[in-house]
């Protein structure tokens, strides 16, 4: 397998600028700078890039309370993003979403969602509008471990299966429901092998690994455009970050955490992979990282001077001026 | 003018609404194949094919989520609960998401979702097959709620909601569907937001929507034969509420009954008696009543179900009672 040098940069620009983004969140969160809370992707960079990088900005995707990285993954522009972070005017939900509520419909990303499991059914809906408008856009639906245990997933992924809808359900499996360890609440091994219930493919790939995700998501998106149907796609990663920016994480230890982080950064073992197939070289991938923490860096001065929303827009958007034809 | 069921009110607007638009669609339990438990689907399927007209597995959940999901991507779904109990079962998708998407994305995108419910007391159907469950919804910012009490409006207020840009609600009472009313021949919309002025009158105001409409306007006809002048309105839109014609009927009259089959506590009249408290205490000679069910589950026995129905008699009394 090899890939275009182009594509691999987009990749890497995607991975890094997801890490840049977080680090930074994390620090302003720390800093005080930020109001509501904030849970990181930080070590799952590579399945929301990975599926992403398979997607046009037609296609949809549902996101996460933890959704900075596939709004990223999906193509949303960090400006607006660090804005509606901060709870300005200027940000993607006008100051009135936050981290947990970004959305951005001119790219097909249909909303980060902060109740857990909330995003599989609108991800159905959307789909099941593309099978209807024979458009083969494609829906993908992102959501945890955790949220695989709400009564969402079965409707939905049951709905999606009985109609061939063309919708990719993505676990990413972190280890953790906020913070309770995945085996105490879960029987099962693998998400994934709730599939057969259901009568639809799955797959189980390292979620660390970019490039087994996007060979993965590859093949399901595919055939979800070729009217074959939803697959289930579980991606193994670990939560490095705590469930939210503060969390004192007393359920796990440091060295766990580092342990695992060593092994399996996503962001480093794309590095010394693409660094050793002779894929990339080490100048070009300098130049990205600092050209994208510049841009980081960009994006918060001008977040913070950016203005708040006017009082005056409390009101707006909560209804739309509908144009009804009256003749009654 | 002609005269058709409230069910084929219904069938009529969607039929003309799905023509209209081909972006209306409806899903839901037993819609298709069955035409739906009060026939209020029949023949849909043939004209608009099952690709439009949906029969989706038992999974409320799925079905108002698949809704936004459809009309976040550019569709105008309708959805059907089988009965308004079952919204209990989809609630985050109501309150959380379809709710407050518009809003919570800084107006993005719009919300072009109705969702019918069959609610109210029929046959003894019991305490999960009974209720009217409206007044939750007034207590969600975001969300519009019509009720219909009539033929007619049935028709116009479906049609209007399907337009509508923003969720709508639209709860239709069981006992109406078979109930023959006069139809204008046509296109037509009823305006979501107003109230109707069913009956004028000059001595007191009630105020009711859906099936106690009937029970309504049968209590102003014995009140005028005891020489009261009732002027009867029927809200029709629970939220956004009119304020604007309850005030003024009530500026004139004086004196307010509520009327409504939901629960009285915490019901729809809870929050008109209050508007009327806060802003026009002066004007009312009288205190305001409210007849609405008891604060239980609705029994299954019809000699208990019988209990918790409000009846034209215990409006009459009510407005005796404020009217000496």
């Amino acid at each position: 397998m090899s890939y275009q040098a182009d594509f691999l940069r987009a990749l890497y620009r995607k991975m890094v600028t997801i890490r840049k983004f977080e680090e930074k969140i994390g620090e302003l969160f720390l800093g005080g700078e930020l109001p509501g809370f904030v849970h990181l992707y930080i070590g799952e960079e590579a399945i929301a890039s990975g599926i992403c990088s398979n997607l046009t900005d037609e296609d949809y995707i549902t996101s996460t309370h933890r959704g900075h990285g596939h709004c990223i993954a999906k193509g949303a522009n960090i400006k607006p993003m660090m804005a509606e972070i901060f709870g300005k005017k200027t940000g993607y939900c006008k100051g009135k979403g936050g981290s947990m509520h970004i959305a951005d419909f001119s790219i097909g990303m249909l909303g980060a969602n902060g109740v857990v499991g909330g995003g599989y059914t609108l991800a159905v809906g959307a789909a099941l509008a593309a099978k209807m408008k024979k458009t083969r856009q494609v829906a993908v639906c992102f959501f945890g471990d955790g949220a695989s245990n709400r009564g969402t997933f079965h409707e939905a992924i049951n709905m999606a299966a009985a109609w061939k809808l063309p919708v990719i359900f993505l676990c990413e499996n972190n280890q953790w429901a906020s913070t309770t360890p995945y085996r105490t609440t879960t029987a099962v091994e693998n998400i994934a092998d709730r599939a057969v219930g259901y009568g639809i493919p799955s797959n189980i790939v390292n979620g660390n690994d970019v490039f087994a995700v996007y060979e993965a998501a590859k093949v399901a998106i595919e055939r979800a455009r070729e009217g074959g149907g939803p697959t289930l796609i579980e991606a193994k990663t670990y939560r490095i970050k705590g469930h939210f920016v503060g969390d004192p994480e007393m359920y796990r230890t440091k060295a766990e955490v580092q342990e695992r982080f060593e092994k399996d950064d996503p962001l480093k073992n794309f590095v010394s992979d693409v660094l050793a197939k002779g894929w990339l070289k080490k100048a070009e991938l300098d130049q990205i990282e600092t050209k994208i923490t510049e841009e980081v860096d960009a994006a918060v001065d001008s977040a913070r001077k950016d203005p708040y929303p006017d009082d005056n827009e409390l009101y707006s958007d909560l209804y739309v001026e509908s144009e009804v034809n009256l003749r009654a | 003018m002609r005269e058709i069921t409230f069910s084929e009110a219904t069938l009529e607007a969607m039929s003309e609404e799905m023509q209209r638009d081909e972006k209306v669609f409806v899903m839901g339990e037993d819609i298709a194949r069955q035409g739906g438990i009060f026939g209020q689907f029949k023949g849909l399927p043939q004209k608009f094919g099952v690709e439009r007209v949906i029969d989706t597995p038992i999974s409320e959940t799925a079905i108002v989520g698949a809704g936004i999901g459809a009309a976040l991507a550019g569709m105008r779904p309708v959805v059907d609960m089988h009965f308004a109990d079952f919204v209990g079962v989809c609630m985050d998708e109501v309150l959380n998401q379809m709710a407050k998407i518009c809003y919570m994305f800084g107006g993005q995108c719009t919300m072009p979702l109705v969702m019918r419910a069959p609610d109210g007391i029929i046959r003894s159907a019991a305490a999960q097959h009974s209720q009217s469950l409206e007044a939750f919804f007034l207590h969600i910012p975001g969300l519009k709620v019509v009720i219909p009490s009539n033929t007619a409006d049935a028709k116009g207020l479906l049609k209007a909601a399907i337009r509508e840009d923003n969720p709508v609600l639209y709860f239709e009472h069981k006992a109406l569907f078979p109930l023959k009313g006069p139809v204008p021949e046509g296109e037509f919309c009823i305006p979501i937001g107003k109230a109707n002025i069913a009956k004028e009158g000059k001595d007191v105001t009630i105020i009711s929507y859906s099936l106690m409409m009937h029970r309504a306007l049968e209590a102003a006809d014995k009140l005028a034969g005891q020489g009261i002048s009732a002027e009867v309105i029927d809200l029709r839109t629970i939220s956004p509420i009119d304020k604007e014609t309850i005030f003024s009927s009530v500026a004139k009259t004086k004196r307010l009954v509520i009327v409504h089959e939901a629960v009285k506590t915490g019901g729809v009249g809870a929050e008109i008696s209050a508007l009327v408290a806060e802003e026009m205490i002066d004007y009312l000679d009288a205190p305001i009543k409210r007849l609405g069910a008891p604060f239980v589950p609705i029994p299954f026995s019809p000699s208990l179900e019988r209990l918790v129905k409000i009846n034209a008699d215990q409006i009459v009394s009510a407005v005796e009672e404020i009217c000496k």
